[in-house]
C-alpha cells in the first residue's frame, strides 16, 4: 500500500515539478494526501509532500547501499550496479556525509576496514604518548611511555660504535663497485645473511647453528610475519594464536592476507603458558566454523607475558603439529632479551630444526634485529626456514620489502665486529636485568604482582585487584585514568586478547633509572 | 583451499606461494637468466652477453658520488648526538619529515616547479615495486580490476596482481597513433572488463612510459581524467620516470593537470614516484606514493609498516634531496646524458636499417623489428628475439612481455652500461642485419 503510494506520488512529482503552479484539483484527486489538504496550503504541500516522499525513498536507496559497504566479511564482491541510481545516491551521500568527499571513488573494503577500526587503546596510547612525551626538563608533566617495547637501555653503546666506524665504512670506497647502490637481491646480500646467521648464534649462546643460506632478509618483522602468512594460507584459512599475544600481530598477520586468527587463551593459573588441551580445542571450534587452520603462531620469548616456552610444550605443540599436518611460526625476536640469570633455558625452534627429529619442512622462525640491537629504525627482518617452497617464494616475495643496500652494509661491519656485539649482549643484558629488578620491586611495593618468569622488556602485571568492574570495562577505565591522570602509557590486556582483565604490559627499557619511582610515584596516584 | 605439494607429509603452501603469477618463467626473465650465465666484460669476457634488458641508470651515478663524498657529514652520526637515538629508534610510519619535504621538493624540482607537493601527503615505502602493490592493495578488493594501457611494463603483472588478487585489464595501444591511449580504447577496455563481472577500480598510467619511453601528452591526459572522472574511478600515475626526461618543456605531469583545475575531483588521483631510476639508487629502496585522497592516505601510511625505508637512508638523502643547488645540476645533467645516449642509440639502430618509436624520455628505446619477421606473430617475434640473443648475445625484452598488441616490437635499454660498450652492441647489431640482408638477397636470387 505504502509503495503504491509512494509510486503514486514520484510520478505525480514530475507533473507537478514541471510546473508549481500545478492544478491542484488534480493532485487533490491522485494524491491521497494532498485530499486532506486544503485551501492556500494546499499548493504548497501539495509539492512538498511528493519532494518528502521523494526524500525518503532516496534515504532508503542510500540506507540500502549503505549496508554493502560492510567491510567485515570476505563475500566476493557485488555486481556491478546500475549506473543512474548509483551516482544519485553517491551525491546526496556527499551532502549528508561529515566527511564531503565520501561520495568520490571509493577505497578497496580491506582499506575501509583498516579506517573504520576503532583505534585500540594501544594505539591511541602509543599516539598519545608520542604528542606529549615526558622530557625532565622540557615537559615534566607529560607522558612517560611504557607501552613501546623498544630498548634505550643501551643506545649509547651502538651510537659509540657507529661513530668510530661510520665514515671509514661507506665513503672511502666505489659505491657502484661494492653494489651498495645496484639493484640486489631482493633476500638480502649474503655477506649481511653470514653475518646475521653468526650474531644469531652468538645470541643463543652458541646452542645452535644457524645456517645462512636458510635466512632471508626483509624490511623488519612486520613484513617477515606477513609474508609467511601468505606463503603458509590462502584468505579465508585461519592460524592458530595462543593469548595474550602481541598486539600487532592482528594487523600483520589479517590486515592484507585475509587470513584469521583464532585465540588459544591461556590463563593465569597456568602462567599463562600454551596448553594443548586448549589448543585442541581451538582447532575443533576452527573447524566447526568452516576455518581450515594453516599453522599456530607462537612467540618465545612470549610477549606480552615474557616467558619461555619450556622443552615439555614445545615437544607438545610439535606432535600436536605434526598430527594435524599443519606449521608452526616462532617469533624469536626477543632471544637475546633473556636475561643473566635465566633459570629457564630458552629452547630456540632452530634447535629442533637442526635435530632432526621432527620434519623441519613445517618450521618457520621469524626475527628480527630491533629488539636485540635496538635498531628498530634500521628495518632488518629475518625469515629462517627450511621448506624449499617457502624459499623460493620468499626469494620472490620479499621484493616488496627489501632491505636498503646502505643499512645493510652498515650492518654487516656492526654484526661482523664480533668483540663489540659480544659486548653489547653482555653489557645489555646486565642492563635490562638490573631495570627490570627496579621495576618489578618498586611496582611490589605498591602492592602488585608480575609475573615471575618475566622476560624482555617489559612485565606482566596483575592489576586486577584495582579494578571495578572486574571486566573489560573496568579495565579500560583504569587504563584510561592511568593515561589522563597517571600520565603514564601502558598496554591493557584486552588490546592482547588476553581473556582475564585486569593484566598489563609495561615496558621499563624506555626509562632511566631515576625515573622508576616517578613513574611509581605516578602509578600510586592513580590507584 | 591450500595447494598439497608433492610430500604428503607436510602441510601444504598458499595459492600464491606456490603460483606463476611472479611471471619469472616468462621471456622477459629468461633473457636475464642468459646475462646472468655469461655476462658480457669488457676485458674478461667480449663476447658475452649485453645485458640490455635492464632499466637502470648509470649514466650519472658520478654526480651523486661525487656529493657524497664531499658531504660526509650528511651520512655520518658524528656530530649530531639527538640525532643517532631518533634515528636508530625511529619505527614510525609516518617516515622523517625532513626527508617528506626533501622528497616533495624534489619532485617539484622534477616538474620544473609547475606543480606543487605537500609532505604531509607522501607516503614512504621501500621502492616503487611496495608503491604500486599497496596503492593496490588501498584501492582494489581480489577480483576487481586495474585497466593499463599496453604495452606496460612486465612487472606490473607480478607487482599489481600476485598477493592483491586484483586484475589488469589492457587497455590496447596502436602503433598507428604511437601508442597513445584514446577514448575508446579506454572504454572498450572498461566495457571489456564489466562483460566479464569484473568491478573496475582505476586506471593506471606510466608517465612517461615504460616502455616506449615517450612522455603522455597532455591532451592524453586530460582525456583519461575525465574518463576516471565519469566513471567515478581512481587514476594512478607511476611517474618514477619523470626525472629522466630529456627536455624539461615535454613532461606534464598529471599533477600539473590537477592544479590547473584547481583540484578539482583530485581524489581520485595518486602519484607513484621512486629514485631508483632518476638517481639511479635502487639498491637505497626509496619509493613513495603521494594521495590527493586523504583516506587514501591514511590507510596507505599504516599499510606502509610492510615496507618502511631505513631511517639513515632517510637520513643520508633527506641532506641530499635538500641541497637545491645539487639536485638542480643533477636533473640538469642527468637529461643531457640521457638524451646524448638516446640520439646515440637510435642514430645507431637506424645505420643498422632499424626504426624506433619516436622518444623523449626514461632509460630505453622502443624498437620496431616487425618488419623482420618470419611471420607478424608472437612466435615469429620470438623466435627473433631468442636469435638476438643467442647469435648477437643482446639481451633485450621483447614486446611479448609487455603485453603489446602488436608483434615485432622490442624494448632496448641504454643507460646501464658505458658508452664503449654501448658501441660494440649497436655494431654487433649492425653486423647481425648486415648478414641477415646478405643471407635474403642470397636466398632470393637462388
Amino acid at each position: 500500500m505504502k509503495q503504491n503510494s509512494e509510486q503514486t506520488s514520484i510520478s505525480n512529482l514530475q507533473e507537478t515539478t514541471a510546473g508549481a503552479t500545478g492544478v491542484t484539483t488534480d493532485m487533490r484527486v491522485i494524491v491521497p494526501l494532498q485530499g486532506v489538504v486544503q485551501g492556500g496550503g494546499g499548493l504548497v504541500l501539495g509539492s512538498i509532500i511528493p519532494c518528502a516522499l521523494f526524500y525518503f525513498f532516496q534515504l532508503y536507496l542510500k540506507g540500502k547501499s549503505r549496508s554493502d559497504d560492510d567491510p567485515v566479511t570476505p563475500t566476493p564482491p557485488p555486481l556491478p550496479e546500475i549506473s543512474p541510481p548509483l551516482e544519485r545516491v553517491h551525491s546526496i551521500r556527499s551532502i549528508w556525509s561529515p566527511r564531503g568527499t565520501n561520495g568520490q571513488a571509493q577505497v578497496s573494503s580491506r582499506a575501509n576496514s583498516v579506517i573504520k577500526q576503532p583505534d585500540s587503546p594501544h594505539y591511541v596510547g602509543l599516539k598519545r604518548a608520542s604528542e606529549d612525551p615526558y622530557d625532565e626538563s622540557s615537559n615534566s608533566d607529560g607522558i612517560i611511555q611504557l607501552g613501546l617495547d623498544e630498548n634505550k637501555l643501551s643506545l649509547d653503546l651502538v651510537q659509540d660504535w657507529l661513530v668510530e666506524h661510520t665514515n671509514c665504512l661507506i665513503f672511502g670506497q666505489d659505491l657502484r663497485m661494492n653494489g651498495i647502490t645496484t639493484y640486489h637481491p631482493f633476500d638480502g646480500l649474503s655477506e649481511l645473511k653470514m653475518a646475521v646467521a653468526g650474531f644469531m648464534s652468538q645470541a643463543m649462546e652458541g646452542r645452535v647453528l644457524f645456517d645462512p643460506s636458510q635466512i632471508f632478509l626483509t624490511s623488519g618483522a612486520t613484513p617477515a610475519v606477513e609474508m609467511l602468512a601468505f606463503c603458509l594460507a590462502d584468505s579465508g584459512n585461519a592460524f592458530l594464536v595462543p593469548s595474550p599475544y602481541f598486539p600487532d600481530l592482528d594487523r600483520d598477520i589479517k590486515w592484507r592476507t585475509g587470513v584469521e586468527i583464532i585465540h588459544v587463551p591461556c590463563r593465569s593459573s597456568d602462567n599463562f603458558s600454551l596448553n594443548t588441551t586448549a589448543l585442541h580445542r581451538a582447532y575443533n571450534q576452527a573447524k566447526k566454523r568452516g576455518l581450515k587452520v594453516q599453522g599456530v603462531i607462537i612467540s618465545n620469548p612470549s610477549n606480552p607475558v615474557g616467558n619461555l616456552l619450556n622443552r615439555e610444550t614445545i615437544y607438545k605443540l610439535l606432535d600436536f603439529a605434526t598430527e594435524k599436518n599443519i606449521h608452526i611460526i616462532s617469533n624469536e625476536i626477543l632471544a637475546c632479551s633473556t636475561g643473566n640469570e635465566s633459570q629457564q633455558e630458552f629452547v630456540s625452534m632452530a634447535e629442533i630444526m637442526n635435530s632432526e627429529e621432527y620434519d623441519r619442512n613445517r618450521l618457520h622462525i621469524v626475527y628480527g634485529l630491533s629488539k636485540d640491537l635496538s635498531l628498530p629504525g634500521f628495518r632488518v627482518g629475518v625469515v629462517y626456514s627450511f621448506n624449499q617452497n617457502v624459499m623460493d617464494a620468499s626469494k620472490k616475495l620479499l621484493r616488496f620489502s627489501s632491505v636498503s643496500s646502505l643499512a645493510q652494509r652498515l650492518l654487516i661491519s656492526m654484526v661482523n665486529d664480533s668483540r663489540f656485539i659480544r659486548k653489547f649482549l653482555k653489557i645489555n643484558s646486565e642492563r635490562v636485568e638490573r631495570m627490570r629488578n627496579l621495576f618489578v620491586s618498586g611496582l611490589k611495593n605498591l602492592g602488585i604482582e608480575c609475573m615471575e618468569s618475566s622476560r624482555g622488556f617489559y612485565c606482566w602485571v596483575d592489576m586486577s585487584g584495582f579494578i571495578r568492574p572486574y571486566s573489560e570495562k573496568g579495565e579500560f577505565e583504569l587504563w584510561e585514568k592511568l593515561l589522563n591522570v597517571g600520565k603514564i602509557n601502558a598496554t591493557p590486556g584486552s588490546c592482547c586478547h588476553c581473556i582475564e582483565p585486569g593484566w598489563f604490559r609495561f615496558c621499563f627499557t624506555n626509562l632511566k633509572e631515576k625515573e622508576i619511582p616517578l613513574v611509581m610515584e605516578r602509578i600510586r596516584r592513580v590507584l | 583451499m591450500a595447494i598439497e605439494i608433492v610430500q604428503p607429509s607436510v602441510a601444504g603452501l598458499s595459492k600464491i606461494a606456490v603460483s606463476e603469477t611472479h611471471g619469472e618463467n616468462s621471456p622477459y626473465f629468461a633473457g636475464w637468466k642468459a646475462y646472468d650465465e655469461n655476462p658480457y666484460h669488457e676485458m674478461h669476457n667480449p663476447s658475452g652477453v649485453i645485458q640490455m634488458g635492464l632499466a637502470e641508470n648509470q649514466v650519472s651515478f658520478d654526480l651523486v658520488e661525487k656529493y657524497l663524498e664531499s658531504n660526509q657529514e650528511a651520512a655520518s652520526w658524528g656530530k649530531k648526538v639527538s640525532g643517532f637515538k631518533e634515528n636508530a629508534l625511529f619505527q614510525d610510519y609516518h617516515g622523517l619529515l625532513s626527508f617528506r619535504k626533501a622528497m616533495a621538493s624534489f619532485m617539484e624540482q622534477v616538474r620544473g616547479g609547475k606543480a606543487r607537493f605537500d609532505p604531509e601527503r607522501v607516503v614512504l615505502t621501500a621502492g616503487a615495486t611496495a608503491a604500486n602493490e599497496l596503492l593496490t592493495f588501498v584501492l582494489a578488493d581480489p577480483g576487481d580490476a586495474l585497466l593499463v594501457p599496453t604495452p606496460y611494463y612486465p612487472g606490473f603483472d607480478r607487482d599489481l596482481r600476485w598477493r592483491t588478487g586484483v586484475e589488469i585489464v589492457p587497455i590496447h595501444c596502436e602503433s598507428s597513433n604511437n601508442f597513445q591511449v584514446t577514448p575508446q580504447a579506454l572504454e572498450s577496455a572498461y566495457d571489456h572488463a564489466t562483460s566479464m563481472n569484473m568491478k573496475v577500480r582505476g586506471v593506471l598510467i606510466t608517465n612517461p612510459s615504460n616502455p616506449l619511453g615517450a612522455t603522455i601528452q597532455r591532451k592524453v591526459l586530460e582525456e583519461i581524467l575525465d574518463f576516471v572522472t565519469r566513471k567515478n574511478i581512481h587514476l594512478v600515475s607511476d611517474e618514477i620516470y619523470s626525472g629522466s626526461v630529456f627536455h624539461s618543456n615535454e613532461f606534464v605531469s598529471i599533477a600539473e593537470v590537477l592544479e590547473s583545475r584547481n583540484y578539482k575531483d583530485s581524489e581520485r588521483c595518486h602519484i607513484v614516484y621512486s629514485l631508483s631510476k632518476d638517481l639511479g639508487l635502487p639498491g637505497f629502496r626509496v619509493g613513495t606514493v603521494y594521495s590527493y585522497n586523504d583516506q587514501v592516505v591514511t590507510t596507505a601510511r599504516r599499510m606502509s609498516s610492510f615496507t618502511l625505508i631505513s631511517s639513515q637512508t632517510q637520513l643520508l638523502l633527506a641532506s641530499m634531496l635538500s641541497d637545491n643547488e645539487f639536485t638542480e645540476k643533477y636533473i640538469k645533467i642527468n637529461r643531457e646524458r640521457l638524451r646524448k645516449r638516446y640520439e646515440t642509440i637510435v642514430a645507431g639502430l637506424k645505420k643498422a636499417g632499424i626504426e624506433c618509436l619516436k622518444g623523449n624520455a626514461g632509460l630505453f628505446c622502443w624498437m620496431n623489428l616487425s618488419p623482420y619477421l618470419s611471420e607478424n606473430t608472437k612466435s615469429g617475434e620470438l623466435e627473433i628475439w631468442k636469435t638476438i640473443m643467442e647469435e648477437v648475445r643482446l639481451n633485450i625484452s621483447p614486446g611479448s612481455s609487455c603485453r603489446c598488441s602488436e608483434a615485432g616490437w622490442f624494448r632496448v635499454c641504454f643507460a646501464n652500461m658505458s658508452e664503449e660498450t654501448l658501441e660494440v652492441a649497436l655494431s654487433r647489431l649492425h653486423e647481425f642485419m648486415d648478414r641477415r640482408r646478405r643471407d635474403r638477397n642470397l636466398l632470393s636470387v637462388l
